[in-house]
């Protein structure tokens, strides 16, 4: 089998003759083996640290849970600096959760949760934080400052539990390169190794904005243009 | 100079590092990796607390189940503290937003893993390290605690027997760094990679900041206890949960038979499966009859991992399994305030003993001991650092820094005659037969002589990438040098250690000796190592 690993500037193809391994695995066999450079991260080899995300023919996977066909293109993840062959700099990538404010305030609320409200944000607590749909999102090619994928369902787990007394300080968060700036294209979707769906959950702050009374500022503007243009 | 630096971004540094901020002092935290990839993230069963959701339960019974485990070589007061905060610390999750699974009532759900009198662990499907993880992790972000990752621990500095910092590898741009500070925090966890891919562990386990403790004269203790989960997968080492026993699955021989007591402790299903496995050549366990419906909502991980690694689906077939090196209980030695022997040096999670494991770890213990000790050391180190009015040891520091750039780049110009990835696989292998699940003084003797000459072979190994920028082989290298550090403490105290307690079974000496009912200390004695068994 030949894989082909983008190594900074050039393209090194790799002749292996492994058999059912996982990415992570056949990468692993190349470093201890082959070629003792190659760079990329790892860690718990089970889909749950968040380490090991990379581009495969253009599309995101965790090498520890994905099995290589011949012939596959690996590509460090988009957007992110490049430190080394597939390894990526992602404190600047993280740092979005703590633009959008997604945490809990610590409260003394009563914390009875129905099994039903708890259902609300389980799946969006699974997220491993991989960086697969910030790589995928397409608005970043024009809008670097974009909040993202990631750390909106990060902000949308928050906001919709139940335990939350204040939710104004994350949702206010979101508004400014945030909810709006996404184009609801869905890239983020399928890449989930988590089968997290963050436009679902950008929708939702969405909805929840409008409820609290804070306006789409596309659709004011456009509004606005369309009311200054009308001449009669 | 920050006042409270932390080693170590898991669930112990970062409760250490919200402890500490909470006091008022000023925190930074380094990992080598990120915060959110540690080790903590893979904990799946729960978190012990005597809540008595599901069916009564007590701390007095969770003090006696734990201490029970433990087989004497535990500290009373400390198993105390442990259970009796479990309650408020699961309480103190909760409140900033830890998705617990609950029961029909709408309380905190609560299973039961092995050793337990009643159902204890909270959870959060078999995602429970995960979640707590990243509660912790969004609350240092609401805090504005600093967090730098990638930074490899080189060496802790210590000046007149007190700590005032520490230098590190900034992996990315390959340079040293020094970050001082009024007390450290160690929390870098186990050393479960020894056993290397007969581990459950991240390729991180390695022990990093035990190593370099003991390099300053820090005390280690009992390093000689590692615990064995009875299910990894057979291929991949990868963990199944206890709570797939716990919620009712069976373990099966090579003829579809039932063969010992799924809910006993883990060191003893762990032989079990062990000597069935010698016996019969396949043990796998089976959660068929859970059903569907039951598996995918509570087992998520499990499913997807058998799946992928074994090319089975749980749901229909029995799933391979052989017991794998998890959890180490020995570590550096801390007094009742999570200080070490040196001052200012304070330890927590896994790389710390605590002594309240004991011999043998419940399951549900761990996430809880994070939370409890970690916020103890925080606390403790807080305190500590407003008393300490020392300033200024910069020129006592840069003496060090040059020396450690020095020796990173000797070992990138070294010449590589053995490869150290293959030693590492070997090493492995040697301490999975010879110092795993059943030991006896031949096999130890055999694994002391192995690492004799492995040591010798270490000079003639090296890093064959010269790269200074995020050079893995190096950071893999520098891992692989603590590992072996360490692994001759594992050997020279089960050799000592002549009895069976807990998760150390000598076959030559089966039972559990009165005369041994002690903690095994290791120490530095100029470049020797000492080991001594104390009360």
């Amino acid at each position: 089998m030949k894989i082909d690993i983008k190594r900074d500037v050039q393209t090194v193809s790799y002749e292996l003759a492994c058999e059912d391994l996982t990415l992570l695995e056949l990468l692993n066999h190349i470093k201890t083996g082959i070629d003792s450079s190659l760079s990329f991260s790892s860690g718990c080899r089970s889909g749950i640290c968040g380490s090991c995300a990379v581009r495969v023919n253009g599309k995101e996977v965790l090498a520890c849970a994905y099995k290589p066909q011949d012939g596959d293109f690996i590509e460090p993840l988009r957007y992110a600096s490049v430190l080394r062959d597939l390894v990526v700099d992602m404190d600047k990538v993280l740092v979005f959760n703590k633009i959008a404010k997604a945490w809990g305030l610590p409260t003394s609320k009563n914390l009875n949760v129905s099994q039903k409200d708890a259902e609300i944000n389980e799946l969006q607590s699974d997220c491993i934080l991989c960086g697969a749909c910030y790589s995928a999102c397409p608005v970043y090619t024009v809008n670097p400052e974009f909040i993202g994928p990631f750390a909106l369902t990060r902000a949308w787990k928050y906001v919709s539990d139940v335990r939350e007394t204040d939710i104004t300080q994350t949702i206010s968060a979101v508004q400014t390169k945030g909810i709006y700036d996404c184009t609801l294209c869905n890239e983020c979707v399928p890449v989930c190794p988590q089968g997290i769906a963050p436009k679902q959950d950008i929708v939702m702050l969405r909805n929840k904005s409008g409820v609290m009374g804070y306006m789409d500022p596309n659709f004011a503007s456009s509004f606005g243009g369309f009311d200054s243009g009308l001449i009669f | 100079m920050v006042d409270v630096l932390v080693i170590g971004a898991g669930g112990a540094g970062l409760v250490a590092a919200l402890s500490a901020k909470e006091s008022g002092v000023s925190v930074k935290v380094l990992t080598k990796s990120y915060p959110t990839r540690s080790q903590t993230c893979m904990a799946q069963g729960g978190i012990n607390a005597a809540l008595g959701n599901v069916s009564e339960d007590s701390v007095k019974s969770h003090y006696e189940n734990t201490l029970k485990s433990a087989h004497g070589i535990a500290n009373k007061k400390m198993i105390e503290k442990l259970c009796s905060e479990g309650i408020e610390a699961v309480k103190w999750l909760d409140s900033i937003g830890m998705p617990f699974s609950r029961t029909k009532e709408g309380n905190i759900a609560q299973r039961r893993l092995g050793g337990a009198s009643a159902p204890r662990a909270c959870y959060a499907q078999d995602y429970t390290g995960l979640k707590i993880l990243h509660t912790l992790y969004d609350q240092c972000n609401a805090n504005d605690i600093e967090m730098l990752s990638e930074r490899f621990l080189l060496e802790l500095l210590v000046e007149n027997g007190v700590v005032i910092g520490v230098e590190v590898l900034n992996i990315k741009t390959g340079e040293v760094e020094q970050h001082l500070a009024k007390c450290v925090i160690l929390a870098t966890g186990g050393y479960s990679r020894i056993y290397g891919k007969n581990s459950t562990n991240t390729v991180g386990s390695t022990g990093d900041g035990i190593a370099a403790a003991y390099r300053v004269g820090a005390s280690l203790s009992d390093m000689e206890f590692v615990q064995f989960h009875p299910t990894g997968l057979k291929n991949s080492s990868i963990l199944i949960s206890e709570s797939a026993r716990g919620e009712g699955g069976y373990l099966l021989n090579k003829e579809g038979k039932r063969f010992t007591d799924e809910l006993a402790p883990r060191d003893k299903v762990s032989r079990a499966i062990y000597e069935e496995i010698e016996k019969s050549g396949e043990v796998t366990i089976d959660i068929r009859h859970l059903g569907k419906e039951f598996i995918s909502h509570n087992l998520p991980q499990e499913c997807k991992l058998a799946k992928l690694y074994e090319n089975v689906d749980p749901v229909f077939e029995l799933v391979p399994i052989k017991p794998v090196a998890h959890y180490t209980m020995g570590g550096i030695d801390v007094d009742e305030a999570a200080q070490t022997n040196i001052q200012g040096l304070f330890a927590a999670g896994e790389c710390a003993n605590q002594k309240v494991h004991g011999a043998n770890r419940l399951g549900g213990n761990s996430l809880l001991e994070l939370i409890v000790f970690g916020r103890e050391a925080g606390k403790n180190a807080a305190k500590l650092a407003k008393e300490n009015l020392l300033t200024s040891t910069e020129h006592f520091a840069c003496k060090q820094s040059e020396r450690e750039t020095y020796a990173l780049d000797l070992l990138i110009r070294s010449t590589c005659k053995v490869d150290f990835y293959k030693k590492r696989d070997e090493l492995a292998e040697q301490f999975y037969k010879n110092v795993g699940i059943k030991r006896d003084k031949v096999k130890l003797s055999t694994a002391l002589e192995y690492l004799q000459s492995l040591k010798e072979e270490i000079p003639l190994m090296g890093v064959r990438d010269t790269n200074k920028l995020y050079n893995t082989e190096l950071v893999e290298f520098l891992e692989f040098k603590n590992i072996v550090a360490l692994a001759e403490m594992i050997v020279s105290g089960a050799l000592q250690r002549e009895e069976s307690r807990g998760s150390h079974y000598r076959e030559d000496m089966p039972s559990e000796n009165k005369a041994f009912e002690k903690n095994t200390i290791y120490y530095k004695n100029g470049e020797k190592l000492c080991v001594q068994l104390m009360r």
